[in-house]
Order: structure tokens, then C-alpha cells, then sequence
């Protein structure tokens, strides 16, 4: 087989009507790129629909896109140089379509901007190249188009040059290659062109071989996002394998990992992979499984580290550069999703510091953030995310807000605020000063009913009979004429909040519904039972604040996920009913809810 | 890492994303090489398993060595194999072979109908009894939401377009004017009810990739791409009346790589055998807004 070849993705963007599609159908045509006939067959059609004949129409493939002359979305096209493969990505220049340019941008390692020597630098040529800095775009070359409309003036290349330059210094980029091109003549493209001697720089083609790929990421921290756990049992395979793609670092069989934010640890046992020879290793780029020494319980989203590296920050606030797409303005007192890594996790927009013009680089202050802007904000979310600066690990660094389905930011993570309150923490502290209290204290209710108040929590995984247990209890405490509840509701509220909203966030308002009510109830002086089923140990915790001053009481059924001293009391999957209800009466009367003195 | 390890590195992280996100994910399997790679791929990402049904649309008018094929790696793989039908156009003889109507309007009723009313689970999904080795009606009829599908961004013009996850509305309709961002490996995975995704982990593969992992991983392909003798291969599977095959002499997956990379196809377009394409003014753009893969 043939060594393989090395491939770089690179995005052409830059102004409306600059050439851009006109480029990289000459680029194709010139290095013969073109399938037998695709040439000949669009200058067919195009004397057949008589307009004259665009390089732009072998990219434009949409027919809105030739009928309105413009390009609306990223395409990708491949050539091949002596040098490497490349995966050409171009981007629209219409402010309309900017979410398909960032789209297109995103995934490139390389940009070619393209400003039109005739217009000179307009709107998006600055919008475009403050893009490139945001996305750590590193190899830059400013081509200077339609070179033939000024007849090859050295002057006029020089004064956008020098103008160009300055304005991509305050952004803190600065560009491998300015070069002087003519897209639709060919000139500068694939060799030096006779029309501009008084350039001696490399053409188009050379400066893309001159970009160089970035260094491996196989010598960084390890950083592998679990994308998944994976436990085919029922088709014979008893292999838990965490799986995911390893973004930076190396490790090793027998190495010591930390996962975050759960700060689990455990020792890798196994590196799991089909159709090829046993591996030991893994490192940067592979997306790969793991076995490991113990069991452990953890969810999606995690962060596996290793012990004795550098370890990512874990937190709930964040400082971040916002790039905000979305059709409605990012604002503050709505929940939004964040996507981190594999993470997913509700946040809310806690402070604006500022807001920018990226064409024009003035910052306002505001409220809110509109379409097409970029704002420096601070983030606060409702569990705590582990990341890297992005200046680090730019892999653990970067993120995307989702607003009703649609990711409709994208941001960068700057650094980690000191968290100070918490919004849950602030809110608690905000409902307990403004609650009117009553003349009955709990003591009082306590007396008349013959016990305290308490919420008790019994959950586990699917099918384990929590409901059974949940229910039989509320019967077997109503024969002892205790006053007690078994909210239902629960269950309900999780079932239409499956298919109406975002999992996420419903699961986040459940949670937030459930605390809130049982605060109420509980203050009643009521002991009030439910069942939730798959919570994680942070969710409990929300639930503990949101439902204190008052007691709650967690019961576990079947294999217990959450860490040591979060449940009160574990019961087998599927526990005989009356067994069950007999463990928890005891720890009822252990943690006098019930008073022995009145439980005859 | 190589090119081919990339490759296969995204791909496997998308239907990793797409497993994880989606209730009711299913793969298509055209028998052809793009989605056999692509199941390949997807027991490269769960361990030597295929945790989804797989759909074939079964137009009838399949080159017959291709159902062959399908079962028989249905069965040694132990997928779950499903298959869906426009059994009302074909009993009604609405077809292109039956000189009723044109090409695209055939590929319209066989394939795009067919496809959407399969994945809505409106029709009967027909899936395979690893028992008793026959198709029985599937039980489930819950919609698709998530759909896994072969599209290479190489293989004209809409394709290389799209997106990794790319929305379908309560129509099958594609949206092309207003596609959603895509940043750093955060895919669209949130979806109104009603709507479905659209998974193309190939998107960033060329013929000639598909061809060195054939190559590299042995993976077993039909042998229809192969010169049985008479000089001719197919470079595209499809229905027989609008599929040719080309002349070729290439008889191993070695041969192939070289055609393609140094040899006859290195500039000739791969569906350059699809009458279909031409009738739809040289894309497949009109078609796919409608549903087509």
C-alpha cells in the first residue's frame, strides 16, 4: 500500500463577492482536480441558460446558489498538491450565512481571506479574520483578488497590505502570506504569474504546501471526553468499556485516572478495539475504549484524566468569548444548554462584560447579545463542568450554547471564576428570608401528628420495584395513622417532560418541580415519599438544598451509583416488600422521623 | 495518525454521538461499498457490535447478487436486518422498468417514498428471523429519529454540502438554505418532535478512501465490483435498469485502489453510470430535497 498521503483541511472565507468560489473552482481546474468533463459540462450549461461561464458554478451546486449567484453553504471539495491532500472547505461571505462560515471555519487547520483589490477591505474581510483569530485559525494568507481590475498595481496591493496588517495585529494574528492573485485569470495561482514581476512571494498553491500541520497532541496532558459506557451483555459480552475519543495526552495499561467533575479515580485495565492486534496504549486523535481495574459509576460527560498530570479545572463559573448565532439574543435569566467536551449541562448567562463589533473591534456595554456579535461573558452553570483555558487544552477549552434545539452559540473558555454563591445557593438563601412563617412551629406539628417531617427519596435505576416499595410504605405508615404521602407526580412530570422539552433541562426542572414542592410539603409537617429514578450524586445534592431546612431521607434499590455517604439506606434490586418496608420503618425510627415512644 | 486512522476516527466519534443521543437510531444499508464500510465502522465504534437495525430499501429492481449478499452477512454478523418496500407501486406496475414513468419519478415512488414511509414506520418494516432465517413483519413501527446514512461529500454537488447531523422535517424535507451550525465535534443532537436527523459520518471520505480501508481492514465486499471475467465491473451498485457496469479488468480491491488513485478512473466521476443524475440536470439536489439519500 502506498505511504499514506498527509491531509489538511483549509477554509477560503473573506467578503461577499471577493472570488472565493471563483478561487477554488480555478484551484481545481488548474491542478486537474476537476472529474473528466465536469468543466465542460457546467460551460455547457451555462451557454445552454445564457450567462457567461463562473469557476464559481463547480462549487455553487445548489440552485439557489446559481440562480442568485452566490454561495449559501460550505462546501467541500478535494485536491491533491505534490505535497499532501487537501479537503477545501468554502465558506458564503454573506453576513446572512455566517453560521455556515463559522460551520465551514471550525473544522479548517488553514484559511486562505480573500480581499477584493478593487473594494479594497469591506465589513466581512474584518469580520471574517476576527473569525479566524476566535477559532485559533494560526496559518493565514491574505490573497489580494482581482488583481486585473487595477492592472496589476503594486500600490494598490501595498496600501491594502499595510491597512490589512494593522487592523489583524489588534487581533493578534498575523498572516504567513500576503500575496497579489487574479483567481478567474489564473495569475499567482500555480505559479508566478508574467502580469505582477514586481512580486516575488509564493503563489496560492505554494504557500498551502507551506503551511505546516500542528505539532502532535500525543505529548499534552491526557484528556479523554466519555462518550459513552458500553455493556453488551445480552448478545454475550461482559466487557464495560468506556468509551470515547482521546483529545490530548497518551496513557497507558495499569495507568492511575481521575474522572472529573466526579473526581472518581480508578487504573486503566484494558485498551478495547475491533479487527486490529492487542493494544496497550492509547493516545491524541483515537477514538477508543477502556476497561478498568474496579467498578465504577459514572455517566456520559466525564472527563477522564490521568492521576499525576495536570489536571483540567472543575467549576460552575466560567469567564468565556461568546460568538452568538442564535435567531433570538442571548440573554440573562433563561436556561440554556451547554455543550462541553461530552458534557451537557443547563447554564445561564450571569454577566455581559462586554460586547463587540468584530468588524469594527468596538466593544458596548449591554444587556444582551445579538446575532453576529461577540461578547465577553460569564457563564454559571447548574453542575459543575470540568474544562481547560483554551490558551491549554483547546480541545477541553470550547463549547456550544443550544436555545430551543439549535446550537446557537459557540464560545471559548477564558478562565474559571471564583464561584462564590451559586445561583441555587442564592435562590435558596433568597426563599427562606422572604417566608412568612406561621405561629405552628415544626415542634408543634411534630407533637400533633407524632412524628417529624421528612422527604423520602427512594430511587435506583429502572425496574427495581421502587414503586412497589414507595407505595406499600405510604400504606403501611397510613395504618399507623401517620400523616403521609406518596407523590406520584413524579413519574409524570418526567414522562412529558421526555417528549415535550430538551433531556437536560427537564431533568434539571424535574428535579428543581420536586425539590420545591417537597419543601412545601414537608414544612406541612408531613412525610412525604417518591421515587426518581437515574439521578447522579450532584442532583441529589439539589435536591437536599432545595427541599432543607427540612429531613430527607435517600434510599437506594439495587446497585448503588452514588458516592460514599450519600444514601441512607441500600435495598437489593427487587427486595420482598415486606423486608423492605421493615428496613425502612428502622430507619425511620433511627433517624426519629418516628418517635419509638408513639410507634406501638 | 494516517489519513485512513482520521478518517476512522471521526467516523467512529459521530456514530458514537449518534448512539448515545438517539432512542430510535437506525443505519441504511445500500449492500453497496460506502455503507458496508459504514457498518464496518460501526463495529469498530461498539466493539464488534451493531447496537441498531439496519434498513434496506428494497426496490426490487436490486441487482440480484445484492439481496444474496445482504442476508448472508446479515446472518454471520447477526444483525438486526430490516427492510422496507413500495410494494403498492410495484404491484401496480408504477415503475420506470415497466415503461409507466420516467427515471427520477421512479426513483421517487421505489426509493424516496419507500425510504420515508420506512422510517416513519407507516409501512411494514420487514425483519429478519435469525431463526428461522426468513422476514417476518417487524412489531415495531415507532419512527426512525435518528438515521444513519452513507453520503460521501465527493459524490456531487448537494453532498458536499451537507452537514455530519442534518435535520429532516416532519416531511423528510432538507432544509439547504438554513442549515445549523456545526463547531468543534457539537453536532445538532436536539430535535423537535415530529422532526428527524440525518447521520452522515462519511462525509469527509473519497472514493479512494473507501477503497484503501477496504483494503486495509479485508472487509468483505459484493463481488459485483469485481471483473468476473468479462472485463466489466460495477463501480456503483443500484437498481439493474439504471446502473451499467464499467469496463474494467480490476479483480481484487488492490486493483481497484490503483485504478482509482493512478489508473482509467482517476478523473471520472463514480456516478458517471447513474442515468438517474443527468435527468436531474447533473446533481442530485431535487431528489435529495425530497428525501433521497
Amino acid at each position: 500500500m502506498e505511504i499514506q498521503r498527509e491531509q489538511m483541511n483549509v477554509v477560503i472565507v473573506g467578503h461577499v463577492d471577493h472570488g472565493k468560489s471563483t478561487l477554488v473552482g480555478r484551484l481545481l481546474a488548474d491542478t486537474g482536480a476537476l472529474p473528466q468533463g465536469k468543466l465542460e459540462a457546467v460551460k455547457a450549461n451555462c451557454a445552454r441558460n445564457a450567462k457567461p461561464f463562473e469557476y464559481a458554478f463547480l462549487l455553487d451546486a445548489l440552485k439557489d446558489e446559481q440562480a442568485q449567484g452566490i454561495t449559501i453553504d460550505t462546501a467541500r471539495c478535494f485536491f491533491k498538491s505534490a505535497r499532501r491532500d487537501y479537503i477545501i472547505i468554502d465558506a458564503p461571505g454573506h453576513i446572512e450565512f455566517l453560521k455556515n462560515m463559522i460551520s465551514g471555519a471550525a473544522r479548517a487547520e488553514a484559511a486562505l481571506l480573500l480581499i477584493d483589490a478593487n473594494e479594497g477591505i469591506k465589513e466581512n474581510s474584518r469580520r471574517h479574520g476576527y473569525m479566524m483569530s476566535f477559532l485559533g485559525i494560526k496559518n493565514v494568507a491574505v490573497c489580494v483578488n482581482k488583481m486585473d481590475l487595477v492592472n496589476y498595481s503594486e500600490e494598490t496591493f501595498n496600501k491594502i497590505k499595510t491597512e490589512y496588517t494593522k487592523f489583524l495585529k489588534e487581533i493578534n494574528l498575523e498572516p504567513q502570506y500576503f500575496i497579489p492573485i487574479a483567481a478567474r485569470e489564473g495569475d499567482n495561482m500555480i505559479g508566478l504569474s508574467k502580469n505582477m514581476p514586481w512580486y516575488k512571494g509564493a503563489y496560492v498553491l505554494e504557500a498551502l504546501d507551506g503551511f505546516k500541520k500542528a505539532a502532535s497532541k500525543a505529548e499534552q496532558s491526557f484528556r479523554m471526553p466519555v462518550q459513552d459506557i458500553y455493556k453488551f451483555t445480552e448478545e454475550g459480552d461482559d466487557r464495560r468499556i468506556f468509551a470515547g475519543r482521546v483529545e490530548t495526552g497518551t496513557i497507558s495499561v495499569g495507568d492511575d485516572v481521575v474522572f472529573l467533575p466526579s473526581n472518581k479515580s480508578n487504573r486503566i485495565k484494558t485498551v478495547e478495539s475491533f479487527n486490529t492486534p492487542t493494544k496497550t496504549q492509547a493516545s491524541a486523535g483515537q477514538s477508543t475504549g477502556f476497561t478498568l481495574e474496579t467498578q465504577i459509576y459514572i455517566r456520559p460527560g466525564e472527563v477522564m484524566c490521568k492521576v499525576k498530570e495536570k489536571l483540567p479545572a472543575v467549576s460552575t463559573k466560567i469567564k468565556t468569548n461568546i460568538f452568538w448565532m442564535g435567531k433570538q439574543p442571548l440573554v440573562k435569566n433563561k436556561r440554556y444548554k451547554l455543550k462541553i467536551t461530552t458534557q451537557q449541562v443547563p447554564v445561564i448567562l450571569s454577566e455581559i462584560v462586554s460586547v463587540m463589533n468584530a468588524s469594527e473591534l468596538s466593544s458596548v456595554k449591554k444587556d444582551h447579545v445579538d446575532r453576529h456579535e461577540v461578547a465577553e461573558c460569564i457563564l454559571e452553570t447548574m453542575k459543575p463542568v470540568a474544562f481547560d483555558e483554551v490558551g491549554q487544552i483547546a480541545e477541553t477549552g470550547r463549547f456550544v450554547i443550544v436555545d430551543n434545539y439549535e446550537i446557537a452559540g459557540g464560545g471559548i473558555i477564558l478562565a474559571s471564576v471564583l464561584e462564590g454563591k451559586t445561583a441555587l445557593s442564592e435562590h435558596i438563601q433568597k426563599r427562606e428570608f422572604e417566608w412568612e412563617r406561621s405561629n405552628i412551629t415544626p415542634d408543634k406539628r411534630a407533637q400533633k401528628y407524632e412524628h417529624k417531617s421528612a422527604l423520602i427519596v427512594i430511587t435506583g435505576q429502572i425496574d427495581t420495584g421502587k414503586q412497589r416499595i414507595a407505595k406499600a410504605l405510604e400504606e403501611k405508615l397510613f395504618d399507623l395513622g401517620k400523616f403521609v404521602y406518596f407523590l406520584g407526580l413524579s413519574n409524570r412530570l418526567s414522562v412529558a417532560v421526555d417528549e415535550l422539552k430538551d433531556k437536560t433541562l427537564g431533568k434539571f426542572e424535574h428535579i428543581q418541580q420536586l425539590g420545591e414542592l417537597a419543601h412545601i410539603m414537608t414544612d406541612t409537617g408531613l412525610i412525604l415519599i417518591t421515587s426518581i429514578t437515574d439521578i447522579d450524586d450532584y442532583e441529589l445534592m439539589m435536591l437536599k438544598s432545595l427541599n432543607s431546612p427540612n429531613k430527607i431521607l435517600v434510599i437506594n434499590v439495587g446497585e448503588n451509583q452514588f458516592s460514599e455517604g450519600a444514601v441512607d439506606l441500600l435495598l437489593k434490586a427487587n427486595e420482598d416488600t415486606a423486608i423492605a418496608i421493615q428496613k425502612i420503618v428502622d430507619l425511620l425510627i433511627k433517624s426519629v422521623v418516628l418517635d419509638p415512644e408513639y410507634f406501638i | 495518525m494516517n489519513k485512513l486512522d482520521s478518517l476512522e476516527s471521526q467516523s467512529v466519534y459521530i456514530l458514537r454521538e449518534a448512539y448515545r443521543e438517539f432512542k430510535n437510531l437506525a443505519m441504511l444499508w445500500s449492500i453497496g461499498k460506502d455503507s458496508t464500510v459504514l457498518l464496518w465502522l460501526a463495529r469498530k465504534a461498539f466493539f464488534d457490535h451493531v447496537p441498531f437495525p439496519l434498513v434496506h430499501i428494497d426496490t426490487h429492481y436490486k441487482i440480484p447478487e445484492m439481496i444474496v449478499y445482504r442476508d448472508e452477512l446479515a446472518k454471520k454478523w447477526k444483525l438486526n436486518m430490516v427492510y422496507g418496500q413500495n410494494t403498492a407501486a410495484l404491484e401496480a406496475k408504477k415503475t420506470f422498468p415497466d415503461g409507466a414513468i420516467d427515471r427520477i419519478s421512479c426513483c421517487k415512488l421505489l426509493k424516496t417514498e419507500a425510504l420515508k414511509h420506512t422510517l416513519d414506520g407507516s409501512w411494514p418494516r420487514y425483519r429478519l428471523n435469525h431463526t428461522t432465517g426468513k422476514y417476518d413483519v417487524d412489531t415495531n413501527t415507532e419512527p426512525y429519529t435518528g438515521v444513519i446514512v452513507g453520503a460521501r461529500a465527493d459524490e456531487e454537488g448537494s453532498r458536499s454540502k451537507e452537514r455530519y447531523f442534518s435535520p429532516r422535517d416532519r416531511n423528510s424535507d432538507w432544509d439547504v438554505g438554513d442549515q445549523p451550525p456545526e463547531l468543534w465535534n457539537q453536532f445538532k443532537t436536539d430535535f423537535a418532535p415530529g422532526t428527524h436527523l440525518r447521520i452522515h459520518p462519511l462525509l469527509d471520505w473519497t472514493e479512494l478512501n473507501i477503497w484503501e480501508y477496504i483494503e486495509r481492514e479485508n472487509i468483505p465486499i459484493t463481488k459485483l465490483y469485481f471483473d468476473q471475467g468479462d472485463g466489466k465491473r460495477y463501480r456503483s451498485l443500484g437498481c439493474y435498469p439504471c446502473t451499467f457496469p464499467v469496463e474494467s479488468k480490476a479483480k481484487t480491491v488492490h486493483e481497484i485502489v490503483e485504478e482509482l488513485r493512478a489508473g482509467k478512473f482517476k478523473n471520472i466521476a463514480e456516478r458517471a453510470g447513474r442515468a438517474q443524475d443527468k435527468e436531474d440536470g447533473g446533481g442530485l439536489e431535487t431528489l435529495r430535497r425530497e428525501g433521497y439519500m
